[in-house]
């Protein structure tokens, strides 16, 4: 079944995700994949990286910051922030920081756990992708991004707070 | 007050929806208890040891007669036909079924309330001076900078789920009656160095375990800048604040831990980034918001008219209550009215249906529909008639609310305690109780003058025990009730934290523990000093002596 969301609609995955600590050899198994990898592994492993027919996507989890990627982020289409558990609120403040300061256009995607009752806030903070959790119905998570019509604050699916467009 | 718009309204109705659909898919078992509860906190919900606790927000401790008889009608409806007053400027009823709660939201919705934010790890309802608007002493009107941060702060998508919860306090005037510096954020209104009105911002006070005092972050801050300032500080917290210890996840642990320094620094780097952006404030948006806490249409009349000046002659009791519950007005020929609901035998804060409609019949009679409600867990009418108020008081007085205590000793700040919460080690509104009992006569009490004493049933500190000039703390040992006193705390511009004064005591020594207290306090004192400026005199040592003593 499909679990990813992207631009309010249920689509197929083009990335694998790298999940678990390996080692650079997992390229030389798989040949020509689209890899998600921690941070850590684009750290230790970049040469092996650069060598690979594939495409890269970082993911950081929550305690790591969009600083530790630096401006080298713009070369990846799409970065991951991770929820280790969907009342870690780390993650928005990642995904603002990576499109108001960064200016980074990619996909922002959101994984880990990630329910239907947060898509609405995470979609204002600048995620536009979500690898929703096993059990969520996906009809229910795409309504998610009609919760509310509007919200007080500037953020990044609205950049004028509401007091510049009463 | 603040009038909702289109966009406030909709979002209000926004929310409910949403969280009527919430409570549909956990009653069918579609979400777990462990999902559901960050949800139903940010809309207020608690489920208690006795029951759920629904908590509403009062932004601002603002009510008009409107609001007020819809509580009395919720009191009735869902709850037991009573609410309580927190000492957060908040609402809350003890008795709604969950399955109710959306419904009770909805009327709510109808006179533009809410629960939103009310609990959970989160930007909390901000509070201020509730004489805001009306105090003599004002630099500034605190409200309309309140409701710019309430908007700021309801449904901001970046801080709902913060390491712990967030509350944000701010005064405008000379006496702070806000508790300011025991926020994690504390805002004061004050002149810059030319004269015009910003922000002093601190940071990182709190009470609870590890009570602190907040500190400065931002020495100057320009009106326009307010919300870039705040968000910057949030933003710090939300990425470094501890979640691995729930008990050391409140920002005054990050800003103990860095150093104020460091944390400041941080703070302006991420201001930087964002000063001067979109968030930056309009002159246009300021003033909108300043438009709805304009005057009401006063008469002009003069100060200390005849009506008042000779009832205050001829009536003791009402000139007990005038000297003790009223307060000087901005305005000429006004006063500003607290009405103490603590009576003896009645926990601080609990109200009934009865009287919250009977309250919007004296706001509606006597000052423009409106009321306020305060940290003290009082209610204060803020804009009576001079020759009005002895008209006023003969109505209290019928209704037994013109207790004349206000600020006096028994007019006690108490938490619910181990009557109605599951975390308390002890009881607390029987300990008000016996205080209250043991000072029965207004003319002592009139005589031991300003004395805040505070009670919390636990740690948690929802009574401040911390900041009362005497503070009482409930303690658990060896599964037995005991109470751990301190003195010497405030909560106002010069605030400080109690200390303890030695080994706890029994529920039945409390009463005779504060007379020695206060023995010790009206033996020492100087003409015209008030319990705290003595302790702070003479230390600890006389007091400790006295109340430890063995009886001869
Ligand atoms: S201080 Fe403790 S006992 Fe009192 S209300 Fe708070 S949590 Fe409950």
């Amino acid at each position: 079944m499909q679990r990813l969301i992207k631009n309010g609609e249920l689509v197929n995955d083009p990335w694998t995700l790298l999940r678990e600590a390996t080692g650079p050899e997992i390229l030389k198994i798989v040949p020509g994949k689209n890899f998600i990898v921690p941070l850590r592994f684009w750290k230790l492993y970049r040469s092996d990286m650069d060598d690979y027919a594939g495409a890269f996507g970082i993911w950081l989890d929550s305690q790591e910051t969009v600083g530790d990627i630096g401006e080298e982020m713009h070369k990846f289409p799409v970065i991951a922030l991770n929820f280790p558990v969907f009342s870690d609120g780390r993650a928005y403040t990642n995904a603002r920081e990576l499109r108001e300061f960064y200016k980074y256009e990619g996909e922002v995607r959101a994984i880990g756990d990630v329910l239907r009752d947060q898509l609405f806030y995470m979609m204002r903070c600048g995620f536009d992708a979500f690898e929703i959790r096993h059990d969520q119905e996906p009809e229910a998570c795409l309504k998610a991004f009609a919760d509310f019509q509007t919200g007080y604050q500037a953020s990044i699916d609205q950049p004028q707070p509401l007091f510049r467009r009463r | 007050m603040y009038h909702y718009d289109k966009y406030d309204h909709q979002m209000l109705a926004d929310r409910v929806a949403q969280f009527r659909d919430q409570t549909d898919r956990y009653l069918d078992g579609k979400l777990s208890d462990a999902e559901f509860l960050p949800l139903r906190l940010q809309n207020g919900l608690y489920v208690q040891r006795m029951a759920p606790m629904l908590r509403i927000a009062v932004p601002y401790g603002l009510l008009s007669s409107t609001q007020l008889r819809k509580l009395a009608y919720i009191a009735r409806e869902y709850d037991k036909g009573y609410g309580h007053f927190t000492t957060r400027q908040n609402i809350q009823f003890n008795w709604p079924a969950l399955e109710d709660v959306p419904d009770l939201l909805a009327d709510l919705a109808e006179v533009e309330m809410h629960a939103i934010q009310t609990s959970g790890n989160c930007i909390r309802n901000t509070t201020t001076d509730q004489f805001a608007g009306v105090a003599a002493d004002e630099l500034e009107d605190s409200r309309p900078w309140c409701e710019i941060i309430r908007q700021w702060s309801t449904f901001h998508p970046e801080f709902a789920y913060l390491p712990r919860k967030f509350k944000i306090a701010v005064c405008g005037t000379k006496v702070d009656q806000a508790a300011t510096q025991v926020h994690d954020i504390g805002i004061y209104l004050i002149e810059g160095p030319e004269r015009q009105v910003g922000f002093r911002i601190l940071a990182g006070g709190g009470l609870g375990r590890t009570p602190m005092i907040g500190q400065t972050v931002f020495e100057f801050v320009e009106k326009p800048d307010l919300l870039t300032a705040l968000e910057a500080i949030l933003r710090v917290y939300n990425r470094e604040g501890r979640r691995d210890n729930k008990y050391k996840a409140r920002i005054k642990i990050l800003v103990k831990e860095l150093g104020i320094e460091a944390f400041r620094k941080k703070a302006c780097a991420e201001w930087e980034r964002i000063k001067g952006g979109p968030q930056t404030l309009t002159d246009q948006e300021i003033e909108r918001c300043k438009s709805y806490f304009v005057d009401p249409p006063y008469d002009d009349l003069p100060d200390a008219p005849d009506t008042l000046t000779s009832a205050l002659k001829e009536n003791l009791l009402f000139a007990s209550w005038y000297s003790q519950n009223v307060r000087p007005h901005r305005k000429t020929g006004y006063g500003i009215v607290t009405l103490c609901f603590k009576e003896t035998g009645v926990a601080p804060g609990d109200i009934t249906d009865r009287q919250l409609d009977y309250l919007a019949e004296l706001a509606d009679h006597y000052s423009f529909g409106e009321v306020r409600i305060t940290h003290e867990q009082n209610i204060v009418l803020a804009d009576v008639r001079q020759d009005q108020l002895f008209e006023l008081w003969r109505k209290l007085s019928a209704a037994s609310l013109a207790t004349a205590n206000l600020n006096l000793m028994t007019d006690i700040i108490c938490c619910p305690g181990g009557d109605f919460c599951a975390l308390a080690n002890a009881k607390s509104i029987p300990i008000a109780e016996s205080i209250q009992r043991e000072f029965p006569s207004q003319e002592e009490l009139t005589d031991i003058g300003e004395l805040d004493i505070n009670i919390s049933g636990c740690m948690n500190a929802c009574g401040h025990h911390h900041v009362g000039n005497i503070g009482i703390l409930g303690v658990d040992k060896k599964g037995e009730e005991f109470y751990q006193l301190s003195l010497g705390g405030s909560s106002k511009h010069d605030a400080s934290l109690g200390k303890i004064i030695g080994p706890a005591f029994a529920q039945e020594e409390i009463p005779s523990v504060i007379r020695r207290i206060v023995d010790v306090y009206r033996e020492h004192r100087q003409e015209g000093e008030a319990f705290l400026a003595t302790y702070r005199r003479i230390g600890m040592d006389p007091f400790k002596e006295k109340v430890y003593a063995k009886a001869d």
